[in-house]
């Protein structure tokens, strides 16, 4: 446990040092209350936009945004250290691959969680100040939750790209490659098969297709408490499926755990 | 006697269609300090990374303290064993004693000891400094700092002196000589050859993977025959009119090139001389007896090759 801490306590300070967790923070506190006071600017008013409407903006940009930085952050946490010779010397030191995985993914984890939930926590407090509404923390804290597991689950999505690569541009390349497949390719793949298919496909088999997707998880959970007007797309098909919150939660829960685990896998069997 | 340290037996690495190592056999005892030289490719690393269970071995077995290095219980000797990698370049962005904590408490220890080990290796004057300051030799302390983290009994070093001043090098063969005598073992993987023959006990001689020598620099010097260079000042002709002497004498490096069981005979005879002003002995340096074997198994191997077709 405390070969864990360690790796994530210097994680840590990485992020601190590298600017990493001013930048994200800034960038999510920007977005979210620009989006927060100008969201209905598109319906013609300038003023705070119902908390629908900001919830349904802020899913829709931090689903792109989320998942990139995730890349951005980790892609070469191992490689990196691969190239540079450090992570040979690890390995000869009284610490576990599992336990090097683990350090770096509470590490690193740590910055974005702690990031999106100061940024996107402001846009909260000033809606807040504005209607004095109780349920604007009930849908930010399942908005910032749910944001906080997308980005662990690009996190471990992008160890197993560092461990699978043994250099650090093919790294960068292939997690460029994983964020437009998942962020754009996915669904455009989705819609072509909902219209596409004469019969069409039924809504139990496109919301299982989209369980394949960490970022459609997270806008369903998004989604599924909103006014249908707010969303539109393959989406809106989806909205209304049988499974609850609670359950997507887990489902996007599973989509950290699994590729963590897998990396795991992976570095065991990696050749140094 | 105690039982060795490492104990490599009958050791093979092969890579998909490489092999790296074949058949080595090692014994290694507590505070023995072995050079292992080779060029590059020769399996040097290999066999580091198989001593510290980086690497599996495909054939043989090798114990470290009594464990295989690659198992699960061996993970707490880990911190019994340091080990320097060739080019290592560490976290840029953090100061010295930063890279030196964060290892130090990988190993149990605390920052007190990190910087107990940078005045060791003197950088504690530039510990607070981003190690991307640092110089090459600066680096190279560092490195040697890592692995000194908690006095290990096995220290195994790669290419430790390469980038380091003259001062720097003799400081660091003072740490290994230090260790030794506090019963630590060392293997010494090196390319500069001359200075490292005093503080080795045994040399150990690779080429493609196989062991082409092993043994003290005098085993060493006895199976290559190497003749001793015997320099006499100050006998002029006489050289050449002695019997004994005018035999061994080569003109070219103006000495007498005599063989190890002659040297006594040969520096009676010259003391021998009244007028003798100076003598200088010189044994076959290690360099020399490194390329004796190096240049016999390359002559070995067509003849063998020969025989094959």
């Amino acid at each position: 446990m405390n070969q864990i801490l360690t790796v994530a306590e210097k994680e840590f300070k990485d992020g601190l040092r590298n600017r990493w967790m001013v930048s994200i923070t800034l960038i999510f506190s920007v977005l979210s209350i620009g989006l927060t006071y100008f969201g209905a600017a598109a319906s013609g008013t300038v003023g705070i936009a119902s908390i629908s409407t900001t919830v349904a903006s802020l899913a829709s940009l931090a689903v792109f945004l989320i998942p990139l930085i995730a890349l951005l952050v980790s892609f070469d946490s191992f490689v990196g250290e691969q190239e540079s010779g450090t992570l040979l010397l690890l390995l000869t030191y009284p610490i576990s691959k599992s336990q090097l995985v683990l350090g770096k993914f509470i590490g690193q984890g740590s910055i974005i969680a702690l990031a999106t939930l100061l940024g996107f926590g402001i846009s909260a407090i000033v809606l807040y100040a504005e209607f004095e509404n109780p349920a604007i923390f009930n849908t930010f804290s399942t908005f910032i939750v749910s944001a906080i597991l997308l980005g662990l689950s690009f996190t471990a999505i992008s160890y197993l790209i560092s461990l699978s690569v043994s250099e650090k541009s093919k790294a960068a390349g292939l997690a460029l490659i994983t964020w437009f497949f998942f962020a754009l390719v996915f669904d455009l793949a989705l819609l072509a098969l909902l219209v596409g298919i004469e019969d069409g496909i039924s809504q139990q088999g496109l919301t299982q297709l989209m369980m394949l997707n960490p970022a459609d998880i997270f806008r369903l959970v998004n989604l599924a408490g909103l006014d249908s007007t707010d969303v539109n797309g393959a989406l809106a098909v989806a909205v209304n499926s049988s499974l609850t919150q609670g359950q997507w939660f887990m489902l996007l829960g599973a989509w950290v755990i699994m590729p963590l685990s897998l990396a795991i896998v992976i570095f065991r069997n990696k050749k140094l | 006697m105690a039982s060795p340290l490492v104990s490599v037996e009958m050791l093979g690495k092969t890579y998909k269609n490489l092999t790296a190592l074949k058949s080595i056999n090692l014994q290694l005892a507590e505070g023995e300090v072995l050079g292992l030289f080779g060029h590059n490719g020769a399996g040097k690393t290999t066999m580091m990374k198989l001593i510290l269970g980086v690497l599996s071995p495909s054939s043989g077995t090798v114990e470290v303290m009594g464990l295989k290095p690659d198992s699960k219980e061996a993970w707490h000797s880990r911190s019994k064993i340091g080990y320097l990698p060739e080019n290592v370049s560490f976290y840029d962005q953090l100061t010295g004693l930063e890279v030196l904590t964060y290892f130090a408490k990988l190993k149990g220890y605390n920052k007190k000891q990190a910087i107990n080990l940078l005045e060791q290796v003197g950088i504690a004057n530039a510990m607070k400094r981003q190690v991307k300051t640092y110089s090459k030799g600066m680096r190279q302390r560092l490195g040697l700092a890592q692995a000194f983290i908690g006095e290990p009994k096995l220290l195994l070093l790669d290419e430790p002196t390469v980038g380091l001043d003259p001062i720097a090098t003799a400081d660091f063969y003072a740490t290994v000589d230090q260790l030794k005598s506090t019963g630590s073992s060392i293997i010494l993987c090196s390319h500069i050859l001359p200075g490292v023959e005093q503080h080795i006990d045994r040399a150990m001689i690779l080429s493609s993977g196989k062991v082409l020598a092993m043994g003290t620099l005098a085993q060493l010097r006895s199976e290559a025959n190497l003749p001793i260079a015997i320099k006499p000042r100050g006998l002029n002709g006489s050289v050449l009119e002695d019997a004994t002497l005018n035999g061994f004498f080569c003109k070219t490096s103006n000495s007498l090139q005599v063989p190890e069981d002659k040297k006594m005979t040969v520096l009676k005879q010259c003391l021998s001389y009244e007028h003798l002003a100076d003598i200088d002995v010189e044994s076959a340096s290690l360099e020399k007896v490194y390329h004796y074997f190096l240049t016999r198994d390359s002559a070995v191997k067509p003849s063998s090759r020969g025989n094959v077709l």
